[in-house]
């Protein structure tokens, strides 16, 4: 297991997002989250990347725990400092809204958060970075900054960053959703090109086929519970529960 | 007075005028950035402080001010105030500039979209990393033309030194007008603002434009 969430619980002032969520992602999986909106695909993905603290249960990645809940306080308690580097470590993000950073050069977009947090030489930053943009199929890029490239080019610079660091797991946070549909392809491209690879991926997504093609398996989530999951033939196609079915009808149409 | 004379002895006044301009920002840019960044501290006491210096310096006259820095240690304490009279002038213009760079920097970290912070967190930055290389450059970029608008006041403002009777060139100006009944120094003291802001207006523009190479 690279990554195993159980029983996780959040909320924002009262408001109940995640409901006792558990699930574990192989290493090598690609798991597509699929649900409503405001039904905490983005919450749950957020708790794995640590950009929110979970009210109660517990992270863990490579089967050392991250957070957990603290038996007597039944309070989450997260690991120190230290080890919450390396946790942070093993997780990458990409967001819907890119979040490339506009006063740095493309090139720089990637090889800063090597160099700096990683302590990777230049050379090996960049030559790393170069590769990446080669697979994203934007080498030309390399000096170019964000506000000049089209959505789609943004997103895969994006993907290339979450890349440079070497993650054991990624998340997408609904990756093609900002961007207009003749661009989508080309993201959801790189993507099912990283799936063949064997990269560990968690993929929030309203792509249905792309879910379907790209997923080892789904995961339907609605008002903070996972309603239903398993094999992305079976959910998309049969399945069992009927919010899943009302909700995939929408999009039948 | 030959108009040559009256020259020299308004140009020492122009690098006392210099000197309060050049001081004032050293102090206060850095100042201020101190400032935006305890305004939100986690601390209330703290934050509260911060908003009620602000609010203060805003609300009362720089020119009083400047009496209260130069004055006050003698009423409030006794102190001999003798040799104060410069040091007073840049405390009092630090601390007030220090107030109005620290809105503008508030306001311009403010205006970093939260996912800049967030891309930053996930690939590892730690806070003060994240803060100097990723926000403080965008920082500067979006602030610079509210700067820009308040070092060109500065320079106007060094003649409120004057309240303290501090021989920079407006001071002097009105004092050698007054004794040589002569309207040229006015003219002079004039020109010299003018062209001060000329100056900083080409230097603003050439950093404006230096950070022109992206959106
Ligand atoms: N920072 C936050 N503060 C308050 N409420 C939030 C916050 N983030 C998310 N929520 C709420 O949590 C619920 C789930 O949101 P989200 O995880 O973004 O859903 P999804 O990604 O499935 O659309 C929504 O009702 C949303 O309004
Ligand atoms: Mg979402």
């Amino acid at each position: 297991m690279i990554l195993e969430m159980s029983n996780i619980q959040k909320g924002f002032d009262g408001l109940e997002v995640l409901k006792d969520i558990s699930f574990g992602v192989d290493s090598g999986e690609v798991v597509s989250i699929i649900g409503p909106s405001g039904s905490g695909k983005s919450t749950l993905l957020r708790c794995a990347t640590f950009l929110e603290t979970i009210d109660g249960g517990e992270i863990a990645y490579m089967g050392d725990k991250a957070a957990w809940t603290d038996s007597e306080t039944s309070k989450a308690v997260y690991a120190g400092p230290q080890e919450m580097k390396k946790f942070r470590g093993y997780c990458g993000l990409v967001f819907q809204q890119f979040n490339l950073f506009p006063h740095y050069s493309i090139l720089q977009n990637i090889t800063d958060a090597p160099i700096k947090v990683q302590g990777v030489s230049k050379a090996d930053a960049e030559a790393n970075a170069r590769d990446l943009l080669r697979k994203m199929g934007i080498e030309d890029k390399a000096d170019a900054y964000p506000f000049q490239l089209s959505g789609g080019q943004q997103q895969r610079v994006a993907i290339a960053r979450a890349l440079a660091m070497k993650p054991e797991i990624l998340f997408f946070d609904e990756p093609t959703s900002a961007l207009d549909p003749e661009l989508t392809g080309e993201v959801l491209k790189v993507i099912k090109q990283l799936a063949d690879e064997d990269m560990t991926m968690v993929i929030v997504t309203h792509e249905m086929p792309f879910a379907k093609a790209v997923s080892d398996r789904v995961i339907f989530m609605d008002g903070g519970v996972i309603v239903e999951q398993g094999d992305p033939k079976d959910v998309l196609e049969n399945p069992t529960e009927e919010r899943t079915r009302q909700f995939l009808s929408v999009f039948e149409r | 007075m030959e108009f040559s004379v009256m020259l020299t002895t308004m140009a020492g006044g122009m690098l006392k005028t210099g000197a309060i301009f050049v001081l004032t920002l050293l102090g206060s840019l850095p100042l201020g950035m101190i400032v935006a960044l305890l305004r939100k501290s986690r601390f209330m006491p703290v934050r509260a402080l911060i908003s009620i210096y602000i609010s203060v310096i805003r609300g009362t006259p720089l020119m009083l001010q400047l009496l209260v820095w130069y004055f006050g240690p003698f009423y409030l304490f006794g102190f001999n105030i003798g040799g104060w009279r410069f040091p007073a002038i840049i405390v009092a213009f630090v601390v007030n500039y220090a107030a109005y760079f620290a809105e503008i920097y508030r306001g311009g970290i403010e205006s970093i979209p939260q996912g800049q912070y967030e891309a930053a967190q996930v690939l590892g930055y730690t806070k003060t990393q994240t803060f100097m290389r990723i926000i403080l450059p965008q920082v500067i970029k979006i602030i610079m033309p509210s700067v820009t608008n308040e070092v060109i006041t500065l320079v106007k403002d060094t003649s409120m030194a004057f309240t303290l009777a501090y021989a920079e060139v407006f001071s002097l100006a009105k004092q050698i007008s007054a004794s040589q009944t002569s309207f040229t120094p006015f003219i002079i003291a004039g020109v010299f603002y003018f062209v001060a802001n000329y100056v900083v207006e080409i230097v603003m523009t050439r950093i404006e434009k230096s950070m022109d190479y992206y959106k």
